[in-house]
């Protein structure tokens, strides 16, 4: 490392290390609640712990174990601030106890090597930020706050919500998980499947924030979803055999792959049978599948594994007619063995129709109509059919029925050139052959 | 930490009227309280009689009112209280889905009791247990 001044003024260094420091920022959260046993307390503290990483390692350099180095300092500090302030001592009766027992070395700096193993305590975070106890939108917003290290002024405006209403979330949360104990620690055994998919329902639901074209600005979206990959990719670095863990990054991944080609110049939905596969990321597609295929041969597969499998079939056809619709179809059928859910078999009566059977597929859908009645996508789905089968009136209707029910600007676009080319071709009175 | 379960559910409900669901439902309240009080979770286990008997009293510009029903009217009514001193909001889960009242319709409420300590320092009160007698 080079002076101090030109590396304090150094963009790129600052960039670096607030980058180290999101990716430790949830180890260090987790590592300091499992020491200091009070959230608000061990937030603080990383907190405290990034400004003097800010301060130091642009002059100093960065240490050997950023992780190791930020949960000594933040430490560190949590015991000064408990030596100091008699309300945090009764408290946080569990660190005052340990504190008076040990005889802390007050010159032991932080820059001394420290130990590098430091537990990974960050599954114990995910379970508590992800506690059903917890309300759905403080779920996801801890999470992105305590592990993901997003400031709560980046979280606020991700969910477009004022950073004052957010913090008050947060706040709330984490008084919720001191008052009523919502444990840290991983769940046991009989209760870990329900957990878990609670846990990646969270990360998903960051995922789709991202992904969905209809609110908030690009950048912030960006971050939501490489926010949400790279949170699944930590459970499945921490829970490497847990199929739907696996699953649920490859899927992520997946449909990430197709982000730049999802929309067009003008903003507008690009459907998937459209769009220019050689935009799509051929990296991140690679790896969803091989983790998709993993995923699939550890055993009966989940929800997000088979998801996983739908969106890799996808990723990995050459041209859209080459997609394998048939495999798609069968995957959407167990997908519907595993839950009754009318929009799964929606998306299978689709699959099925793009196999080749029409009829049959728009059969399925009719029979959907009592549950999908207000769904945008289960008449502009009918529609496709009806008009692939020459019903042109018939499809207007529908397509005219998803027109009034869709809420997202680009895809009311989409359906509204579609009822214009059929008004195109009874115009043109071109009869169906 | 305590925490106190209050059982919620719709009283008019039929069909434990009889003599026989009675008794299978005493034996089951008394299964889950010797299951919890040797676990050594258990403080208090107790069922309330219907909210008919209830009485409450309102305080209403500096007047008490004592009037005949429940607090709120409505078809949950308050059907029993669990006291119990659990590790966290886990083990309270636990016990919670083992009590008897886990028919349709029933509810569990819990409730971290409030932690005096806790609260008086951080309100920045001096504060101490008066010594039981």
């Amino acid at each position: 490392m080079g002076g101090a001044s030109r590396l304090l003024s150094d963009p790129v260094t600052a960039g670096a290390v607030d980058r180290l420091f999101r990716d430790h920022f949830g180890r260090a959260v987790a590592a300091l609640i499992r020491t200091v046993g009070d959230w608000d307390l061990a937030e603080e503290c990383v907190q405290d712990a990034l400004a003097t990483a800010l301060e130091r390692w642009p002059r100093d350099g960065v240490p050997r174990d950023p992780g190791a180095w930020l949960v000594a300092v933040a430490r560190n500090r949590a015991i000064d601030r408990l030596r100091r302030d008699r309300v945090l001592r009764v408290v946080i009766p569990q660190l005052a106890a340990e504190i008076s027992a040990e005889d802390r070395d007050d010159n032991a700096a932080p820059d001394e090597p420290v130990s590098t193993s430091v537990p990974d305590e960050r599954l114990r975070l995910i379970f508590a930020c992800c506690h059903p106890a917890l309300a759905p939108e403080a779920q996801v917003a801890l999470t992105l706050r305590l592990l993901g290290g997003l400031s709560t002024a980046e979280v606020a405006h991700a969910f477009l919500v004022p950073e004052a209403t957010m913090a008050q979330r947060l706040t709330r949360a984490k008084a919720k998980i001191r008052a009523a104990r919502i444990p840290f620690r991983v769940p046991p055994d009989d209760a870990l499947p329900a957990r878990l998919e609670a846990a990646l329902d969270v990360i998903c639901l960051v995922f789709n924030e991202g992904y969905a074209a209809s609110a908030g600005d690009a950048h912030v979206r960006r971050t939501l979803c490489a926010e949400a990959i790279r949170l699944a990719a930590v459970i499945a670095e921490l829970m490497p055999d847990e199929p739907e863990v696996l699953g649920l990054q490859a899927l992520l991944l997946a449909h990430d792959a197709r982000r730049e080609a999802r929309v067009d110049a003008t903003g507008a939905l690009v459907l998937l049978e459209d769009q220019d596969r050689g935009r799509w990321d051929a990296a991140a597609i690679h790896r969803a599948t091989r983790l998709a295929a993993r995923a699939l041969r550890l055993g009966p597969p989940g929800r997000y594994v088979l998801q996983a499998a739908i969106a890799v079939e996808h990723a990995n056809a050459r041209t859209a007619a080459d997609t394998r619709w048939d495999r798609i179809a069968g995957f959407y059928a167990r997908l519907a063995a595993l839950a009754p859910d009318p929009v799964v078999e929606l998306n299978r009566a689709v699959a099925i129709a793009m196999a080749g059977d029409v009829p049959a597929a728009l059969a399925r859908i009719d029979a959907l109509a009592g549950a999908l009645e207000h769904y945008h996508y289960f008449h502009a789905a009918r529609a496709d059919l009806l008009r692939r089968l020459g019903a042109d009136e018939a499809a207007a209707d529908a397509y005219m029925r998803a027109i009034t029910l869709v809420g997202n600007a680009a895809e009311r676009a989409l359906l509204e050139r579609r009822l214009a080319e059929i008004a195109g071709a009874r115009d043109a009175a071109r009869s169906p052959t | 930490m305590k925490v106190l379960l209050t059982l919620y559910g719709d009283e008019t409900i039929k069909g434990v009227d009889s003599p026989q669901d009675i008794a299978r439902t005493m034996q089951a309240w008394g299964e889950f309280g010797e299951a919890a009080r040797a676990a050594g979770v258990l403080l208090v286990c107790d069922a309330l009689e219907a909210s008919h008997t209830a009485t409450t009293v309102r305080v209403d510009g500096g007047t008490r009112h004592v009037t005949d029903g429940p607090f709120i009217e409505t078809k949950e009514q308050l059907g029993g209280v669990i006291l119990l001193e659990v590790r966290d909001l886990d083990e309270a889960l636990e016990w919670a889905a083992r009590t008897p009242w886990n028919f349709d319709g029933c509810s569990t409420e819990i409730r971290p009791v409030m932690d005096y300590d806790a609260y008086a320092a951080r309100a920045g009160i001096a504060w101490e247990e008066p010594a039981a007698s």
